[in-house]
């Protein structure tokens, strides 16, 4: 591995259905601003940016440029990258590369979306091949469902097991100020709640949301001045393998299996469940929240009903899963994965106030997007 | 940090309309091509950078069409939206972090399949320039018109680097336009938007490229000799046009200064021997030789008059023909360095020029240039 790097600032929008108040350009620069602020540091201290977003939710072109004066990156290296849902973590991945090469000391990551100025289920409806399967098989909850159901039907999971996924995260929002999503839910709100495509209902799936991230990466030297207690990456690792959606087999997420199974080599974990304090991870639905936590290894296919009804990974479990309230109560789509990294780096930072989990010392956030893809990110209290 | 190299190249010929094949058989044939070139296989390849634009592909998540036919399956991959100098970037970032010792680059554009004019559009803020009509074009000629009012910069001059260019390209089998031109030809061609005619306007193009990254103990994988990567800097200036002197890069002084210093270059126009420049507008070339400080501000035009930038010029200014003679969007830079890496290599066929040991490539991203990168690569 190159050089050492280390999370030290961290800042986020409030975020919300529709921010009428600020355009797209205010909004980073609300997230900007608040990462400055949580490192100490200020603008002249960054030496490059990084920005995403899914282009079509904005319909903004090369948003990079666009987006310079919300970024504060005037006459500083700035490009664009962009994955889809997992825009989020390839941003705070490209941020760490950008560190680890050596070419940068202080860089700022950037995600964002502003979901209320698009058509979400039009613009991801386009991800699909044109002739092939765009009109039979495309946009995000009709693929989910097709996951979830395959899944049920291979191990007997039931609906009100993935309604306990929704409790946990809706009722962990509630601790979060800058959630979108504020009122925690119960088993019988999510069963009683509007079925949208089988066997997902609208308390399973996630919000759209207006919102921004901004994630400071920092080399070694630099982060043991910014930040008392940074957030050491210990590993990184992607798998975006792209099939027809047609021939995904629905009862593993092959991608979060190969990409957990490589970052937890580099990090030297070999018991996941055991190791890690906390995780925040993508799950964009409840049945993910289940199926998922297999796909990463915690458990058995077909055990992860069990974990969570036994609390494993409610807050005060012994694995304490999405304490910001994850995607389920938030979800500005470029913005996502990188709020997963940025709430992992608090909770090592121990910065995390109520929604804090004590003694935070390894954690891991992840990333889903696209055509079923994975990104998984290991911070760490030591240095790796 | 590690010293890198670029290890294999791959171009597809550069076509107004590719119609027998679509962007991911593009991407395939770049990506066997830069393998065949490197003679290594996609087992040797350690991670993938692509390059692609979700507009210009008319999709969303765009790079989901072509990451199987990268070789990206079970490999480490990201996607940069932007010119393919700025992934080679990325990819030589993963390199440097020591993560990896290879990296494959790959980007591709079908310009025919989208409208230049919308697409471009897009790129503007929303409320004050967009119902403007700004496009690529128009926006350049507003570009053209101040630097001759505040250069005096000559349409004369601009109508040379066509000449030179398109000229240039008859000796590149893969340019899309090579012509005989002469400067009244240029002068006297339809009007776009004034000032620019329809000759000093690249084409619309489609076609793709591929680069193979090595680090310096993975190098003798490739069977060619390796090109080394000496110096990038990158920097963007503001959006708004209003807010910018157009006729001054002075993002792209930036970043030809951070590449510079990287490389050990002190005298640029002493220790670079030819340059492949993001000429997208005949007078982006004499702008651009100002901006990386080949001339004083307002003295490009005169490099080009004299005849100092011509194939067999002091100083070689896109050799292949340049982006007037192709221009896939997002491609055209990485297009730049593999066309630096055949001359450094030696290998550029009938376009070989007689010395070149050291090069400079270039690629910007957004309005008017707002956003620059620059390579200098070498022999050693």
């Amino acid at each position: 591995m190159g050089k050492r790097v280390a999370i030290t600032g961290f800042g986020q929008t409030h975020h919300t259905a529709r921010r009428w108040d600020v355009n797209g350009l205010e909004l980073i620069q609300e997230a900007v601003t608040a990462a400055l602020a949580d490192a100490a540091l200020t603008l002249k201290d960054i030496d490059a940016v990084v920005i995403g977003n899914m282009d079509h939710f904005e319909g903004i072109n090369y948003v990079d440029t666009w987006g310079v004066e919300g970024a504060g990156a005037f006459m500083k290296p700035i490009f664009k990258v962009t994955t889809g849902g997992t825009t989020g973590t390839t941003v705070a991945i490209a941020g760490y590369y950008h560190v680890a090469s050596g070419l940068f000391d202080n860089v700022l990551a950037i995600g964002w979306e502003k979901n209320s100025e698009s058509d979400t289920t039009g613009a991801i409806i386009t991800c699909s091949d044109p002739i092939w399967d765009r009109f039979s098989y495309s946009g995000a909850i009709p693929s989910l469902a097709v996951e979830a159901s395959a899944y049920m039907k291979k191990y007997g999971i039931t609906e009100k097991d993935a309604a306990r996924v929704t409790v946990r995260d809706r009722g962990n929002a509630v601790n979060n100020p800058y959630a979108h999503l504020h009122k925690a839910v119960t088993i019988e709100d999510v069963m009683s709640s509007p079925m949208l495509t089988e066997p997902i209902k609208l308390l399973d799936i996630c919000p759209r949301s207006d919102g921004a991230a901004a994630v400071i990466f920092s080399s070694e030297e630099k982060a043991q001045k910014i930040c008392p207690r940074p957030a050491w990456v210990h590993a990184v690792s992607v798998r975006h393998d792209t099939t027809w959606f047609g021939d995904i087999d629905y009862t593993r997420l092959i991608s979060l299996e190969s990409a957990a199974r490589e970052a937890f080599k580099i990090a030297g974990i070999h018991e996941p469940l055991k190791e890690l304090d906390v995780c925040e991870l993508y799950f964009p639905y409840s049945f993910a929240g289940l199926k998922w936590m297999e796909s990463i290894g915690f458990c058995r296919p077909g055990e992860a009903p069990k974990l969570l009804w036994d609390g494993v990974t409610d807050m005060g479990g012994p694995m304490p899963v999405n304490p910001s309230g994850g995607v389920l109560s938030t979800n500005c789509i470029g913005a996502t994965g990188l709020l997963r990294v940025g709430e992992v780096a608090l909770q090592i930072m121990g910065r995390a106030n109520k929604r804090q989990v004590e003694g935070a010392r390894l954690a891991m956030a992840t990333g889903f997007g696209g055509c079923f893809w994975s990104d998984v990110l290991i911070v760490g209290a030591e240095k790796p | 940090m590690k010293r890198v190299a670029v290890v294999g190249v791959a171009q597809t010929r550069f076509e107004r309309r590719i119609i027998d094949r679509n962007l991911a058989d593009l991407v395939y044939e770049v990506t066997t091509g830069v393998l065949d070139d490197a003679e290594m296989s996609i087992d040797q390849i350690d991670n993938v950078i692509t390059v692609s634009n979700d507009f210009w592909d008319g999709r969303t998540i765009s790079s989901m069409a072509v990451m199987d036919a990268c070789g990206a399956y079970g490999k480490n991959v990201s996607t940069v939206e932007g010119d393919g100098t700025f992934g080679a970037l990325y990819g030589a970032m993963r390199i440097w972090s020591g993560s990896f010792g290879t990296t494959l680059v790959v980007a591709h554009s079908k310009s025919s399949e989208g409208s230049l004019p919308l697409i471009t559009n897009a790129m503007f803020d929303p409320i004050y320039y967009r119902p403007l009509g700004l496009d690529a074009i128009s926006s350049s000629a507003l570009q053209a018109q101040a630097y001759i009012d505040r250069r005096g910069a000559r349409a004369e001059d601009w109508a040379m680097i066509s000449v030179k260019n398109h000229g240039n390209a008859k000796l590149n089998p893969l340019a899309q336009l090579p012509m005989d031109l002469t400067v009244e030809q240029v002068l006297t061609s339809r009007r776009i938007a004034d000032p620019l005619r329809l000759l000093d306007c690249s084409p619309i193009s489609d076609g793709a490229c591929a680069l193979i990254l090595a680090a310096e103990d993975r190098v003798s994988q490739s069977k060619q000799k390796p090109v080394w990567l000496k110096g990038v800097g990158y920097a963007a200036e503001l959006h708004y046009l209003g807010d910018r002197d157009l006729s001054q890069p002075q993002a792209l002084t930036q970043a030809a200064k951070q590449a510079y210093r990287m490389a050990g270059i002190s005298s640029p126009r002493e220790q670079i021997d030819f340059l492949e420049i993001y000429d997208a507008f005949s007078y982006m070339e004499s702008l651009w030789l100002e901006g990386l400080g080949f001339c004083e501000p307002g003295e490009g035009g005169k490099l080009t008059r004299e005849g100092v930038t011509r194939r067999e010029g002091r100083l070689p200014v896109n050799p292949s023909g340049g982006v007037l003679s192709a221009h896939a969007v997002l491609v055209a830079g990485l297009v730049r360095m593999a066309e630096v890496t055949l001359q450094i290599r030696g290998t550029a066929g009938a376009h070989q020029l007689g010395k070149a040991r050291s090069g400079l490539a270039h690629g910007i991203n957004g309005p008017c240039g707002q956003s620059h990168c620059v390579w200098i690569l070498g022999k050693d």
